[in-house]
């Protein structure tokens, strides 16, 4: 029997600690640099406009931020977003998901078609949107509206979250179809025979069947594209730049703002900071979610 | 009351044909087992039977309805199926009521019918279960449980108890049997284990390629198989069969001779059979004994010992034969033996592989389960 002590796991009678060491320590500094670099910050007077004006500003920028109404305006922006986007994808994946189920000519081809929307970078997705697709003259939505005679719709001076929603849906339905397809395909056809068999029409199927099989991978989905979504940029850098107004800044944009337009350091990084404590509080909910999810 | 008749039912997947004409009359009350290699098609026809896979011609009847066109659930049958299929995520009492709240039935009457079918299974202290916790002849009493609740005409089994290990099948069978009897309902059972099909049925029905090769009583099909194909599939060790020659035909049967010499006068009726004309000899590894003056000879190439019984293979005339003897025989491989039967116990089949009658119908082939139970309770 090999002995383990608190001070390190042993294997093989070989010290594991000495091993582990290099990895361990790299993934520390690679966190606690730029953590600790953004707290330093957020406590100084660190204006790239202002050089002369420097030194301990205490709360100061905190203080600045939290009576900007612009930070609340980005907290309820960047929530909508990542609600709206998850909303649609999770339904929309879930149904897309069990469309692509069943069988019909090209299923394989139509899966692929289906799923390539996220290998698409995403400024090059939000430009082909804003100029091909959304554009007031010349976008395929407005040529749609026209030819059935209605009004055409500038979507990013009208519905400016709207149309960044739709974007970012766009982009990740894909994820959402594919992390549900699979587990769709681990579904026992002998259940689905069996509820047959018991009377079970397809809706009934679809909610006593099918949906709580998929439970598990519906919250995976949700927990890995809220990560993604909480700090949405490209999107919104290359079609509205946060506009009009603070309409569609989220605060990732809105520390954009504060670090590289208005050259402020301190408080952008009090905004990072604020960031880092949002999205916290958010992973605690979810990493208990999904635990208990994946306990059952 | 629920009788099954299946008239001239076909089946194609695309260009093939996998159930080829099946005729079929299921009696009220009775065990009938379906029984085949694998890919006979005795699955698809159950499939058929409980509405999972269209019947693409002929009439399946249920007490006489046709019910061709109707849904599965419509057809009132239950099925039980191999993986046992049931809900993860409902608990037993769940899974069970489960075709009751589709149906919507009340809670409470709900509640009572579970509680009886658990009952019956034994099943009480775990209906507040999952499916994970449970054991595999639990779960599979579950899936039985789930389909007595539902009240069905008609109970299917797709091989329910080849996910089980040995000493559990043996008392789920028995268990099934009481199950049977207990619920007087009609039940057709799926399976390639012959020792179920042989133990559980009141009728078996042999199928072969997608076509019924027999349909009997157990004992009917082990004493009477119609076909080559049917004596070899039922029995275990499998019937030998031996080359040999039609010498002559009697009113005492047929003459023929055996590889090595040997003539046999077997008790069949040998209309239109020529002379010389080449036949097979059937016979059973339990039915053959060794005998110094016995009609075939050989050298014993591997030896099984079971304890109560022992298998010789036996090297004969370039084939292998199996004989199944007492368990005391002191023979070693590479001893040389004779052996010999009673000609009443051997079979012979024609060149197309069909079986010559009998001249005398065995006591027992007529024989039902409800026979042994009438006997053992006298």
């Amino acid at each position: 029997m090999i002995k383990t002590r608190a001070s390190g796991r042993t294997v093989g009678g070989l010290r594991t600690l000495s091993l582990q060491a290099p990895a361990v320590t790299l993934l520390f500094l690679w966190m606690i640099v730029p953590l600790a670099m953004t707290l330093w910050f957020s406590l100084q007077r660190y204006n790239l406009l202002m050089p002369g004006m420097g030194g301990f500003a205490g709360l100061e920028n905190y203080e600045f931020l939290l009576t900007d109404p612009a930070l609340w305006s980005a907290m309820g922006t960047t929530l909508l977003l990542v609600g709206w986007v998850l909303a649609i994808t999770v339904v929309g994946g879930t149904l897309l998901a069990v469309l692509f189920q069943q069988e019909f000519m090209g299923r394989g081809i139509a899966r692929v078609l289906a799923i390539s929307p996220f290998f698409v970078m995403p400024t090059v997705s939000a430009l082909v949107w804003k100029n091909m697709m959304m554009h007031p003259s010349n976008g395929v939505l407005a040529w749609l509206s026209k030819s059935l005679g209605l009004p055409v719709i500038d979507w990013f001076s009208s519905l400016p979250l709207t149309s960044v929603i739709i974007i970012v849906a766009w982009q990740w339905l894909p994820f959402a179809l594919l992390i549900l397809l699979t587990a769709m395909q681990s579904l026992d056809d002998d259940q689905v025979e069996a509820a047959r068999m018991d009377g079970a029409g397809p809706l009934a199927i679809f909610f006593y069947i099918t949906l709580p099989h998929l439970k598990r991978a519906i919250s995976v989905v949700i927990m890995i594209e809220m990560i993604f979504l909480l700090t949405i940029f490209a999107e919104i850098f290359v079609t509205t730049s946060g506009g009009p107004g603070l309409a569609t800044t989220n605060l990732a944009y809105l520390i954009y703002i504060r670090a590289l337009l208005d050259f402020d350091v301190g408080t952008a990084s009090a905004g990072g900071v604020i960031a880092i404590i949002l999205a916290n509080i958010v992973a605690i909910f979810l990493v208990r979610m999904v635990a208990k999810n994946l306990e059952n | 009351m629920a009788t099954l008749t299946l008239n001239n039912v076909v089946k194609n997947f695309g260009d093939t044909q996998v159930i080829k004409g099946v005729d079929l009359e299921v009696k009220d009350q009775e065990f009938v087992v379906f029984v085949g290699p694998s890919g006979c098609g005795k699955s698809t026809l159950l499939r058929m039977i409980a509405g999972l896979e269209s019947t693409s011609s002929g009439d399946l009847l249920i007490d006489g309805q046709r019910i061709n066109e109707l849904g599965p659930a419509e057809r009132g049958l239950a099925m039980v199926f191999q993986s046992y299929a049931l809900y993860p995520h409902m608990t037993v009492e769940d899974n069970m009521g489960f075709s009751l709240k589709l149906a919507g039935v009340s809670k409470e009457e709900r509640r009572s019918k579970v509680l009886e079918a658990a009952r019956i299974l034994q099943l009480e202290p775990l209906l507040e279960r999952k499916p994970k916790a449970l054991s595999g002849g639990q779960r599979q009493r579950v899936a039985i449980g789930r389909a007595i609740v539902r009240n069905p005409s008609i109970f299917l089994f797709d091989e329910p108890l080849s996910n089980l290990d040995a000493a559990l099948r043996v008392q789920m069978r028995i268990e099934l049997a009481r199950l049977h009897e207990e619920l007087k309902a009609t039940m057709i059972y799926v399976t390639h284990d012959q020792i179920e099909a042989m133990t559980m049925a009141d009728k078996i029905v042999v199928l072969q390629g997608g076509v019924v090769e027999q349909v009997g009583s157990p004992m009917e099909l082990y004493h009477h198989p119609r076909n080559r194909f049917v004596a070899g599939f039922i029995g275990s060790p499998k019937m030998n069969f031996l080359p040999a020659v039609a010498e002559g035909v009697g009113a005492a049967g047929v003459e023929v001779r055996l590889p090595g010499g040997g003539n046999v006068c077997v008790p069949a009726n040998g209309e239109g059979i020529a002379r010389d004309a080449a036949m097979e000899l059937g016979i059973r590894p339990e039915h053959l004994e060794l005998d110094e003056q016995g009609a075939l000879s050989g050298r014993i190439s591997v030896i099984e010992r079971l304890g109560g019984q022992t298998s010789l293979y036996v090297e004969t005339e370039g084939q292998l034969v199996t004989l199944m003897v007492d368990g005391d025989v002191a023979h070693r491989v590479g001893d040389d033996i004779r052996f010999g039967f009673a000609a009443s116990r051997a079979h012979l089949f024609d060149a197309d592989g069909l079986a010559l009658e009998s001249l005398e119908r065995h006591p027992l082939a007529s024989l039902t389960r409800q026979d042994n139970r009438a006997e053992s309770k006298a």
